[in-house]
């Protein structure tokens, strides 16, 4: 079971207009998707005969501000145990309008996945059982991890300018 | 395309397995455990709905070290980032140091050479040593057993010694460089690391001998917190947790990294998934680890202890005195001026308490543009509830000291 | 063993006669009280590793009167914060030294528990001196073992040396009152 096999797969199954993207980067095949393709697309993966990609490594956001229409995006690790294949599948939503289907009903571990993913970039997971920030306090009125917010906290007066170049 | 349809599968969902309409005893009361309290050995609130002494529901709150290493990431050049990695599982940071360490020079091309692998391997082996000797013997405290605690703690204080021989530091270790060592085991380190695989066994053995077959141990431990396969692949478990639960899930030997495939070792598992199959698999693990150590000890190759990449290696501080080019080199790999090549990797390695990833996307500037760290804990965590539901309190406490749930992993 | 001589604390200043020894309260009660202290150690994250090396028997708070670990609040002497302490966590150290009775020390532990340490981001309280009132600060991230325990001798010097009177002083009150604490 090769890459390509699974490209080839996963191409000949949803089509080219719901798989593109498809790259090998060190050897890990990526692929990216839509958000209305995402859930059947693992569900497939998850039951298919042969590829039984039917545990989520991880799941997280990420940010691109200079792409119009995409700006927020998400990103699954797949990992076939009995096949020792990975994959990782991306989808981007615009910012405006965050909304991702939630993996929670095929993967119990995507719930914290998911949370995480809101509190720092503020996507949204429709269908999520209890979609509320985890790490952050509640009340925080952002989503730090999103590039236009900085990093240091903003009550510290000792930090000036002459010596730490901010 | 055809339609896939959404079957639903037996193991699929978050609904916890529970019967609904349950008759309740007494009145229920909330009793909320943490986020500072002496037996959850780190920062989290649970807040449990009780039926007397058993537990009808948990609820978690996490987040309370959270500490933005993510962000913090894309600010910093990528050798300052072993810093933070240093203090993500802090009871086995070199096992974090040499996944990240690995993870750039993926992504930068640089090969190690066989020497610095095996020093790798050595003192990843002895950070999962250290990291089990806490995880077993806490267990064993919470079980009322203080005694095994001193006997096998003085190790973990000999293994501090042999991180501060190799890199200076006890516990934020930042040890190592990426395309290796920053310097080779010492003539001491070498020493102090065959004292620990002459003496240590014999602790080990005498600890074992307290609790392992201990009648109060056992009834405390067996059948306490058990989760299925099926139910902790869904979880995303990993490591040792995963292993009790009986699947062989090792990276180390799945994916082999940093030589791993040159040793002989076995993949301790369980078959029940309890606290007590925890206890076992880690043991034995340190079992597995001193025998890995031994091999690379004795087989340790000649050469070099770092790989010849200028660009990224710090070089040696005598030659910043006396060489022109090696003084470049230190002045723009310190100032962080480096620039990394465009690319997406992700690397994983066998952290003590499971795979520990690294997703770093760079986008050819001195920072990551993104980088995702795959803490175990924070991923098994949530499984909690489900299996302390049903339980009493008291086995909450040891379900929770097994399966090693460590702050600062949790919440970056 | 035997063949080492007990250490004996020295007697405070006073006057020594036949058959007496006079000096003052405060004196007296600050030397039983500094060497019985009792820590509540509240350890977050690494810094709180080393706290645990600290009560192991290689390093061995209990030479200092401490092997009494308070997990409760009411009734410890000395608030050891040891680790990062986030801004979610703040209110709950802010409570936990308001649980503890009068005469109470703090010891920050760590450069985060001191200023914030290398985090100086968003979700990180910059310092606990900024929720509550602290004696000592020990330096190092973390700091060694050795580093705690001189930490903890400072807290006894301190113990030692304060009037019985100190915690009514005006000085006192507007010290607490700058911290919103009555
Ligand atoms: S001072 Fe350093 S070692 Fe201590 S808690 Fe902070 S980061 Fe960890």
């Amino acid at each position: 079971m090769t890459n390509e096999q699974i490209a080839q797969d996963l191409l000949s199954q949803f089509g080219e207009e719901k798989i593109f993207g498809i790259v090998e980067n060190y050897g890990l095949l990526n692929v990216t998707t839509t958000t209305e393709t995402i859930v059947p697309l693992l569900h497939y993966l998850y039951q298919h005969p042969v590829f039984k990609f039917q545990f989520l490594t991880d799941l997280g956001g990420i940010h691109f501000p200079d792409a119009k229409g995409q700006e927020l995006g998400v990103i699954y690790h797949l990992h076939s145990l009995e096949n020792n294949v990975r994959l990782i599948v991306k989808l981007h939503v615009p910012i405006d309008a965050p909304d991702v289907p939630t993996l929670t009903g095929l993967y119990a571990t995507a719930n914290w996945m998911e949370r995480e993913a809101f509190d720092f970039y503020g996507i949204n997971f429709v269908g999520h059982p209890n979609l509320i920030r985890i790490l952050n306090v509640e009340d925080m009125d952002y989503f730090p991890m999103r590039k236009e917010y900085p990093l240091e906290d903003a009550t510290r007066e000792d930090k000036i300018d002459a010596l730490f170049g901010r | 395309m055809s339609e896939v349809a959404l079957v639903a599968n037996p193991n699929v969902g978050i609904a916890k397995p529970q019967e609904s309409n349950k008759k309740y005893v007494n009145e229920l009361t909330t009793l909320n455990l943490g986020p500072t309290h002496p037996a959850t050995h780190g920062i989290f609130q649970n807040i449990l709905t009780m039926d007397g002494e058993t537990i009808v529901d948990s609820e978690q709150t996490v987040g309370y070290i959270h500490r933005a290493f993510e962000k913090i990431a894309e600010r910093r050049p990528l050798y300052q980032i072993t810093t933070l990695t240093d203090r993500m599982n802090y009871c086995s940071s070199p096992i974090n140091n040499m996944g990240w360490h690995m993870t750039v020079e993926k992504l930068l091309g640089i090969e190690v050479p066989k020497r610095a692998q095996y020093i790798r391997v050595i003192m990843m082996e002895l950070a999962r040593i250290a990291d089990h000797i806490v995880c077993n013997s806490i267990l064993a405290v919470d079980t009322g057993a203080l005694t095994g605690f001193l006997y096998v703690m003085q190790w973990r204080e000999h293994i501090y010694e042999i991180y501060e021989e190799v890199c200076g530091a006890r516990l934020t270790t930042n040890m190592g460089r990426f395309g290796g060592m920053e310097r080779d085991l010492s003539k001491e380190a070498i020493r102090k690391i065959n004292v620990l695989l002459d003496e240590f066994p014999k602790s080990l053995l005498e600890f074992e001998g307290l609790v392992k077959r201990n009648r109060i141990f056992m009834d405390r431990t067996t059948d306490v917190g058990a989760i299925s396969a099926e139910r902790a692949l869904n979880y995303g478990f990993t490591g040792p947790n995963l292993r009790a639960a009986g699947v062989d899930y090792d990276v180390r030997a799945m994916n082999p990294y940093s030589s791993y495939e040159d040793f002989e070792f076995e993949v301790p598992v369980g078959t029940k998934g309890d606290t007590y199959d925890r206890f076992l698999v880690r043991g034995e693990e340190m079992w597995q680890s001193l025998n890995i150590i031994r091999q690379a000890l004795n087989n340790l190759p000649e050469g070099s202890y770092h790989a010849d990449a200028p660009h990224y290696y710090l070089p040696k501080k005598q030659d910043v005195y006396h060489n022109m080019e090696a003084l470049i080199y230190h002045f723009k790999i310190v100032m962080g001026e480096i620039d990394a090549p465009v690319g997406e990797v992700y690397h994983s390695v066998e952290g003590a308490n499971g795979e520990l990833g690294f997703y770093l996307v760079s986008d050819g500037g001195r920072a990551p543009y993104r980088l995702k760290f795959r803490r175990p804990c924070f991923i098994y965590y949530q499984a909690f509830p489900e299996m302390i539901v049903g339980s009493t309190l008291s086995d909450a406490i040891v379900t929770m000291s097994s399966m090693n749930v460590i702050a600062g992993e949790l919440d970056v | 063993m035997s063949d080492r001589k007990i250490q004996m604390v020295d007697a405070p200043a006073g006057l020594e006669g036949q058959g007496f020894f006079a000096t003052s309260l405060d004196s007296l009660v600050g030397l039983a009280r500094a060497n019985s202290l009792w820590p509540l150690p509240f350890a977050t994250s690494c810094c709180g590793i080393e706290f645990m090396a600290t009560m192991a028997a290689h390093y061995d708070i209990a030479r200092f009167g401490s092997e009494r670990l308070s997990f409760s609040a009411r009734q410890a002497d000395v608030l050891m914060v040891m680790g990062t302490i986030a801004k979610k966590m703040a209110p709950v150290v802010k409570q936990v030294y308001l649980q503890m009775a009068e005469p109470r020390w703090v010891l920050a532990v760590g450069a985060c528990a001191s200023s914030g340490g290398i985090f100086d981001t968003y979700s990180v309280l910059q310092g606990i001196d900024r929720i509550i009132p602290v004696d000592v600060y020990v330096p190092g991230c973390p700091p060694r073992p050795e580093q705690i325990l001189d930490g903890f001798m400072q807290i006894q010097e301190l113990a030692k040396s304060e009037s019985t009177r100190r915690r009514q002083t005006p000085e006192y009150k507007e010290l607490l009152a700058s911290y919103g604490i009555e």
